[in-house]
């Protein structure tokens, strides 16, 4: 009713990317037990999508070896998405093979970030995708798009919000249900936000896009909450803010979904999740990786004992 | 639609270093408002008046007020919680002084030991003083949306309080989420409450950031009009309330966001930046400050 009363969404979908963004962002590599226990207790928090791995070769990625073991090795809960990263067409399979049911593939708005990231031009990217999204047609499975860069690229600096639209629209149109905009060295501020996101829901309808906030300059949940005044109803985070940033030694990188999960409930949203419970799974990961929750309703309420 | 400008009131100095374990050197605090009066910060609170036996980190406040360059267009206010201290802080130079009120009855009780009432009456004293001195007066309302012993505050108690303080002189008041366990859905419930008893023009937001949740509630502060925010170089300060967790919002962060915006702070980010260093090495602690943290890896 609250949320109603203001023009936000009643409902906001949590992506949860903390087993693959964000460990896949940690320097200490994880035992696949530890990441099929991770995931085991976020199923069990209400979180309706949970990105689970990585389908790509070990050398580029040692933290996702283990891919295949930890697909098989989860527990599926009914209700709950488990997309898997796919970034070509032998991901792909081996991704189905091993029981996904959902894939994502990974652009970028920036041309220098696509080379330097995946050693190919935004266009050949995107005829990489292709192949993924035909077969993925073929067999039923929806596949998610994510722009890289979209408020800013470690190279390029500036990202102009027409580039994000036109990439933003080439993989809608290839068939990704949903676009997740990802501002990827969390550079972005609620001004860039916004300009951004005019541009890009020109040519996507608003139902189809996802926000993917870090945090690394502290601007993530005012830059989410300008996307969901705007209408945004996807939201990814990483619990315990998991995944440091690759281009700011030290700096902190996603979002926690502690922290997002605790603004929403504030401002009336409903996310189905259960904060209490994405903490302790949150306490889990950051005692088995020996580090400090980047959570800062984490920090608060384990340090007074209560949960406000 | 936001403000075209807004004014940055730098806690730093005072509620930053009052709440960090480690006591700094008189010459360190000097240095440090010293380099802040640099940065473009058009107000930077000094110190506090208090006896030294409740915050022995603000013992030397005689000796800060009487040290600093107080650079012209810069205003240095001081925190004065009696006729005493007024008397004081205007003895060692001050020109601005503030006053802490709360939205709270056991919060008021448990900090300075009577009742919000009686607290009121005790500052009817100083801004007798200070309105025949010609001082400005600011008043601060603590526990706006929330408090660490009643737990939910409601909305018109804060305008209450508020309406109180700007009745008896206060020129502006800053709403404070002493706890930082507002949200941008409190925060616009207890705005709406407030600017119906004090004018948005004489409203400031003093914002925590111990759940995370303060860029996100200055936002929807700015959205509603409010045109004065504090906040605290380097993120200084923990709180009190949740041993470990932060507390004051990094003023760093804060003007990153608002350059974003475009909207107009006069101060330079990297003297700030700097200025953050200077104190962290002094105090031999990490910034609180993602900005900071971000910029000086890249």
């Amino acid at each position: 009713q609250e949320s109603q009363a203001s023009g936000l969404p009643e409902y906001i979908k949590i992506v949860e990317v903390g087993p693959r963004d964000g460990l896949q962002n940690e320097k200490v590599i994880v035992p696949t037990d530890i990441k099929i226990e991770l995931i085991n207790q976020l199923s069990k928090t209400g979180l309706p999508a949970i990105e689970v791995t990585s389908f790509v070769s070990s050398k580029w990625v040692p933290q996702m070896a283990d891919h295949k073991e930890v697909m098989r090795g989860i527990e599926r809960h009914p209700g709950v998405q488990y997309p898997v990263l796919t970034p070509n067409l032998q991901g792909f399979h081996s991704a189905i093979t091993a029981g996904a049911t959902e894939v994502s593939v990974f652009g970028a708005a920036s041309e220098s970030f696509s080379k330097m990231n995946i050693n190919c031009s935004i266009e050949e990217s995107i005829e990489r995708f292709e192949e993924v999204t035909k077969s993925a047609r073929n067999m039923n499975i929806p596949v998610r798009g994510y722009v890289s860069c979209a408020l800013g690229c470690p190279y390029e600096g500036n990202i102009v919000p027409d580039k994000v639209a036109e990439v933003s629209k080439r993989l809608y149109s290839m068939g990704c249900y949903e676009i997740s905009l990802g501002d990827t060295i969390g550079v972005g501020t609620p001004g860039s936000m916004k300009k951004m996101l005019e541009a890009v829901m020109k040519e996507i309808p608003l139902s189809a896009l996802a926000v993917h906030c870090h945090d690394t300059y502290g601007q993530a949940l005012a830059n989410i909450l300008t996307a969901i005044q705007m209408g945004v109803a996807v939201v990814d985070s990483s619990v315990a803010g998991l995944g440091g940033c690759p281009y700011a030694k030290g700096a902190t990188g996603n979002v926690a979904t502690e922290d997002v999960i605790y603004m929403l409930n504030g401002l009336g949203i409903n996310t189905g999740v259960d904060l209490c419970a994405v903490m302790e799974a949150g306490n889990f990961i950051c005692t088995a990786l020996n580090k400090k929750t980047n959570s800062k309703v984490a920090q608060a309420s384990f340090n007074t004992g209560t949960i406000n | 639609a936001y403000p075209k400008r807004v004014k940055v009131v730098e806690v730093g100095p005072r509620d930053g270093l009052q709440n960090e374990k480690n006591v700094v050197p008189t010459p360190v605090k000097i240095s440090l408002i010293n380099m802040l009066s640099e940065t473009g910060l058009q107000v930077i609170e000094a110190t506090s008046f208090v006896s030294p036996k409740w915050v022995p980190q603000m013992a030397d406040h005689t000796e800060v007020m009487q040290g600093i360059n107080k650079l012209p267009g810069i205003s240095y206010p001081v925190l004065t919680p009696n006729l005493k201290g007024f008397q004081a802080a205007v003895a060692a130079g001050a020109k601005e002084v503030s006053i802490f009120g709360a939205a709270s009855e056991l919060f008021t009780k448990k900090n300075i030991n009577c009742s919000i009432e009686e607290s009121l009456e005790r500052f009817d004293e100083v801004m007798k003083a200070a309105r025949e001195a010609s001082i400005p007066v600011r008043g601060y309302v603590s526990c706006v949306l929330g408090c660490p012993y009643e737990g939910k505050i409601s909305a018109a108690k804060v305008a209450e309080v508020s309406k109180k303080m700007y009745s008896m002189g206060c020129y502006e008041i800053s709403l404070g989420d002493t706890i930082g366990v507002g949200t941008p859905g409190s925060m616009k419930e207890m705005l709406t409450a407030v600017m119906k008893e004090v004018p948005v023009g004489a409203l400031a937001v003093h914002c925590h950031d111990t759940y995370g949740q303060a860029l996100a509630n200055i936002l929807v502060a700015l959205q509603m009009g409010v045109s004065v925010v504090d906040a605290s170089v380097a993120g200084l300060g923990g709180c009190p309330y949740a041993q470990g967790a932060s507390g004051n919002v990094a003023t760093e962060d804060l003007v990153y966001m608002l350059n974003g915006l475009g909207i107009h702070t006069g101060v330079d980010l990297q003297k700030l930046m700097d200025t953050g260093t200077f104190i962290c090495n002094a105090l031999n602690r990490k910034t609180n400050s993602k900005v900071s943290q971000a910029s000086c890896r890249l």
